[in-house]
């Protein structure tokens, strides 16, 4: 039987099992409640593209994940956000890097699909097509949290580039600076009739060189939707990249018949390093997977068959 | 089979009508550049070094659109791209929004090597050439009177395509209708072949593969192709390595170069197999070729666009520079 299917992630890392309630707690809550919006959206019959988007614009929204507000910093503890979508019947697909002040970065990266014969537009350009499309815009500290600033702080401290999962082990003063459990945000959702739709929003690495772009705006590495499955993953953009994650996890069910779960277990343990990568993915036939090869990775599903499931740490 | 293989290209997509001269122009530059890289395979230069020294004299030479001689956007000012891909570790290094560096490639190569990053691009890409020490000029260097003409002769098509009530006569219009071929939704005699691009495989089975470009003649500031996304534009494995040319957008969607080597890992197709394999069922209603080489020291192009510009050689004496069917 064939039905809808919805599944969404806040990021892959290194959660620590013994996060405090006061960090876990909101995070749980903000997925519940993205989880819902999505599973209302697909039972009134809302395209996968719409819930997609809809959903991924409510976690960049909420500040404790790492997109839109609440994006993490870079080396000049500025914002720099990038988003992509993807449509898996058409295989239509947009992408952004570079931005500033654009609320919701995955409304843009579907705007240049819809009226733009391009898929990808970056920094100042990607801006004044904000501008020219009317999109919503703010002063960009709006997207800065009190939390990322802190863990930029720390970063610098420790002088080296951080998974925003990272858990380092701190001098005991820096060690309520920043927990760093927070990352990249994604949904994936398919309808009964066989529609799929990934999206996917970063900030980025806390730290990152100005204008680093990630595995989320690669169309095929954080992104990627056909009439198979939609996968949107996160982690360490840097492996994602080189993995070909999103586009591998199709590819393999492709080329070697592989299931949805056998293809995304494949690529999680396979062709990237341990402790790099977590997926969400669904399939034309309804089926969810939510593989990670880090210590935890922010997740939610639900399958119309009354399934559901939020979790943080393996087997939860 | 075995040894090494070297492919470069200079675009898909050509005007049936290109005079000859401009063919002979384009052949030469092939040869020219298939030489550098076999005098240096000969030398036991390894893949990846190969793949940016030829890629360098590409972009220096202002015939094909990358480096000198790149596409103008809309405001006619230069915007390059580029990236490049190490199989044996699949390392990899990209850049986009490229103004002022001379040579995009070894920026590419320099961000793979020298950064914590893979992929770094506008002011931060420029800031990054600076830290560096690479060459670095005015945008000015970079455009060519041969382009500005060009970038004239575009704006007037889009505005005859997208103008219903100009009737197609007149010497823009007269272009257009040439040829009734388009590529990227410009008629083809105005449309610049996107990229310039070398795979190689080294002695030691070792393969690489790097993209450059200037990308669309009148793009809009800020838009970025396939030629710096890896999986598009440029991928190697340790089975091959594969550069893309042609319709950014059908590119980035077939996600062209990565399947290449995904159908030979997850099919178990050889490199003619997988390249035939992606060309005729990975495109849609695309337009694109692309060149590749295996570890085994084959070497393929493939595309399904009118002509692509291109040269390969391999150990034992082939040698074939080509831009028709």
């Amino acid at each position: 039987m064939v039905g809808w299917a919805i599944a969404l992630h806040g990021g892959a890392g290194d959660i620590p099992i013994d996060l405090p309630d006061e960090r876990r707690i909101p995070r749980e809550t903000a997925l519940r409640h993205c989880l819902d919006l999505g599973v209302s959206a697909l039972k009134s019959g809302k395209p996968p593209l719409d819930v997609a988007e809809l959903v991924v614009r409510e976690l960049e929204n909420h500040p404790d994940f790492n997109a839109g507000k609440g994006s993490v910093l870079t080396t000049q503890g500025t914002v720099e956000m990038e988003a992509s979508i993807m449509e898996g019947k058409t295989k239509r697909c947009g992408a952004v890097s570079g931005l500033t002040t654009v609320v919701n970065p995955i409304s843009l990266a579907r705007l240049v699909v819809e009226k733009t014969p391009h898929i990808y537009l970056a920094f100042d350009a990607a801006e004044a097509f904000a501008r020219a499309h009317g999109v919503e815009t703010v002063d960009s500290s709006h997207f800065i949290t009190p939390e990322n600033i802190a863990r930029l702080k720390q970063a610098k401290e420790f002088n080296r580039v951080q998974l925003d999962y990272t858990a380092p082990t701190p001098p005991k003063e820096l060690e309520n600076c920043g927990d760093s459990q927070i990352g990249t945000v994604g949904c994936v959702a398919v309808d009964s009739a066989g529609n799929l739709a990934s999206a996917t929003s970063t900030g980025g690495y806390v730290n990152k060189m100005v204008g680093r772009i990630g595995d989320t705006p690669v169309i095929g590495a954080g992104t990627y939707a056909n009439h198979l499955c939609a996968v949107s993953a996160t982690g360490k953009g840097e492996e994602i990249i080189r993995g070909t994650v999103a586009r591998d996890v199709a590819a393999l069910m492709e080329y070697k018949g592989l299931s949805l779960t056998e293809a995304a277990a494949y690529v999680v343990d396979q062709s990237v390093p341990r402790g790099s990568c977590g997926l969400v993915a669904v399939s034309a036939n309804g089926e969810v997977t939510m593989p990670f090869n880090t210590t935890g990775m922010f997740r939610a599903c639900a399958t119309e068959d009354g399934y559901s499931e939020i979790a943080i740490w393996p087997n939860n | 089979m075995g040894g090494w293989a070297i492919a470069v290209h200079g675009g898909a997509g050509i005007d049936p009508n290109l005079p000859a001269e401009r063919q002979e122009e384009a052949k030469q530059l092939l040869t020219r550049c298939l030489n550098l890289g076999i005098v240096a395979l000969r030398s036991n230069v390894s893949a990846i070094d190969v793949v940016e020294l030829v890629i360098r004299e590409l972009e220096t030479d202002p015939l094909f659109n990358s480096g000198r001689g790149s596409a103008l956007t809309e405001k006619g000012t230069v915007e390059m791209e580029a990236s490049i891909m190490d199989g044996t570790k699949r390392r990899c290094g990209a850049v986009s929004g490229i103004t002022t560096v001379k040579n995009p490639i070894s920026l590419a190569r320099l961000v793979m090597d020298k950064s914590p990053h893979s992929y770094l691009a506008f002011s931060g890409a420029e800031d990054f050439a600076r830290k560096q020490g690479v060459e670095i000029v005015d945008n000015d260097y970079f455009v060519t009177d041969d382009n500005v003409g060009m970038l004239k002769l575009a704006k007037e098509a889009n505005s005859i395509l997208f103008d219903y009530r100009i009737p197609p006569m007149g010497c823009a219009g007269a272009a257009a209708t040439d040829s009734p071929i388009q590529m990227n939704g410009l008629p083809i005699s105005i449309y610049a072949p996107e990229t310039v691009g070398c795979v190689v495989v080294d002695g030691e089975g070792r393969c690489a593969a790097g993209t450059s470009t200037g990308g669309l003649m009148n793009k809009m500031m800020g838009r970025i192709g396939d030629s710096p996304l890896i999986g598009a534009g440029t991928y190697a494995s340790e089975l091959c390595g594969v550069s893309c040319t042609g319709e950014g957008e059908a590119i980035i969607r077939a996600t062209l170069a990565r399947d290449v080597s995904a159908v030979m890992e997850y099919k178990g197709l050889n490199l003619q197999e997988a390249v035939d394999y992606v060309i005729k069922h990975r495109l849609d209603e695309g337009f694109a070729g692309l060149i590749a080489v295996s570890n085994k020291g084959e070497v393929v192009c493939g595309f399904n666009s009118n002509g692509m510009f291109r040269g390969c050689a391999t150990e034992d004496g082939f040698m074939e520079v080509a831009i028709w069917e």
